[in-house]
């Protein structure tokens, strides 16, 4: 299991891996807004945390065919589902390593990206707290839907409307808590909504993924 | 339990479709079996299920517990790591650690700093077949093993094999080149062809 996740972030880091794709475009998102919205600061402040939970969770999205695709394509995900490794273990790995190549890096440039969009001083700690919490389940997710859509040519338009909507809730509490901390208000009942929601989909989704994933071998 | 496989009146399906049906056969330690027949036959479908890739439609697969390696049409290697990293890694996932026989086995130690997307279809496809000694398992599963391979890549497999049954291995091969291994018996599934009876009733509903 260890192997699997060091060749995946091998890969990652490899010519073409796609390492960086999503903080790349997570930056482009942020650096635009404000040219978007106009100057003004305090408008671009109020809707910061929302913004860059946006921003993250497209970033998130964009990755997501790659999970599953590439071992498909060359013949990988055959031999692995035949390897003594539990399906239910290869697809919690894929979705770890989503999450260390593309979930991590946006966690620790939010702070960065929240100074381009002017967040104030107090929603920097929920900001970063609540993508923290959030991120892994938008990839434990999104492992399901690349799961689902495994070996459909170009499946990435069927991926995104599957995932989405289940991505909403993550979505929801998540800019909930980054803007009531931005506003100065107390953050633990969305905390704790969005630690459940991720605590479930860790719990539970595997099973689903890798059961989806062993009808679309056939 | 035996060493090997053992299929009794195994009938198998592709994309709901029954392929083959009827099918028995053993396969004991130390023995090779050559899979015939010709195309869309159902040869891939058979390993594939035999693999467990898929459920049977009916019929019974015994073999021992984790002692299968399947090697189907794709060799699973990535481009962007050197030969060396893919065997690795592959070595690290059924709990083995050495690949330096394998790289020696079929001639790719030259070759094992060098990014597998740089090789040709033939040293790819070599690098696939060692992924099968790597693993240590009894039983390999093979579908068309022997694509892309030139004269010599052949016999370097065929030699590969006898070692491996002379270690009391055994191999289910899917092919439609000779391989000169005398010792190998030969399976014909042609004959094993389901009937298109659904089929025509299928058809005969629209006349």
């Amino acid at each position: 299991m260890i192997a699997l996740l060091i060749r995946d972030l091998r890969l990652a880091m490899r010519a073409g891996g796609g390492f960086g794709l999503g903080l790349a475009f997570f930056l482009i998102v942020v650096v635009l807004v404000p040219f978007g919205v106009g100057p003004q600061s305090t408008l671009l402040s109020s809707i910061a945390p929302g913004i860059l939970w946006l921003g993250a969770l497209l970033a998130c999205l964009l990755s997501l065919d790659r999970i599953f695709a590439l071992d498909w394509e060359d013949g990988s995900l055959d031999l692995l589902a035949t390897a003594p490794l539990p399906m239910e273990a290869i697809v919690t790995i894929k979705a770890l390593a989503h999450w260390l190549t593309t979930g991590l890096p946006l966690v620790l440039a939010a702070p960065v990206f929240g100074l381009l969009l002017s967040l104030p001083e107090a929603g920097y700690k929920p900001l970063i707290l609540s993508l923290f919490l959030g991120t892994p389940a938008l990839s434990v997710i999104g492992t399901f839907g690349a799961a689902l859509t495994v070996g459909l040519k170009r499946g990435g338009l069927l991926l995104s409307l599957l995932v989405l909507p289940l991505y909403v809730p993550t979505l929801i509490f998540g800019a909930e808590m980054a803007r009531r901390g931005a506003a100065g208000l107390d953050v633990t009942t969305p905390l704790l909504m969005l630690a459940g929601i991720t605590c479930g989909t860790i719990a539970l989704l595997p099973f689903a993924s890798a059961a989806v994933l062993r009808v679309n071998l056939r | 339990m035996p060493m090997g496989i053992k299929v009794s009146d195994l009938t198998i399906a592709r994309g709901g479709i029954k392929v083959l049906e009827g099918l028995s056969f053993q396969l004991a330690a130390g023995q090779a079996l050559v899979l015939r027949g010709p195309n869309g036959v159902g040869k891939t479908t058979l390993l594939r299920t035999i693999a467990g890739l898929q459920p049977p439609v009916s019929g019974r697969i015994e073999s021992a517990v984790d002692t299968l390696v399947y090697a189907g049409h794709a060799d699973g290697i990535k481009a962007t790591l050197t030969v060396s990293e893919n065997l690795k890694f592959w070595a690290q996932v059924f709990g083995n650690a050495d690949i330096s026989a394998a790289l020696e086995a079929f001639e790719l130690t030259p070759l094992s700093n060098r990014p597998a997307g740089a090789l040709s279809a033939g040293q790819k496809r070599r690098l696939g077949l060692a992924r099968l000694l790597v693993t240590g398992r009894d039983v390999w599963i093979l579908d068309e093993p022997t694509v892309s391979l030139d004269v010599q890549a052949v016999e370097m497999f065929a030699a590969a094999i006898r070692e491996h049954l002379r270690q009391g291995g055994s191999a289910l091969i899917a092919t439609h080149i000779n391989l000169g291994l005398d010792e190998a018996r030969i399976l014909d599934v042609g004959p094993y062809r389901a009937k298109a009876l659904e089929i025509d009733d299928f058809d005969g509903a629209f006349l």
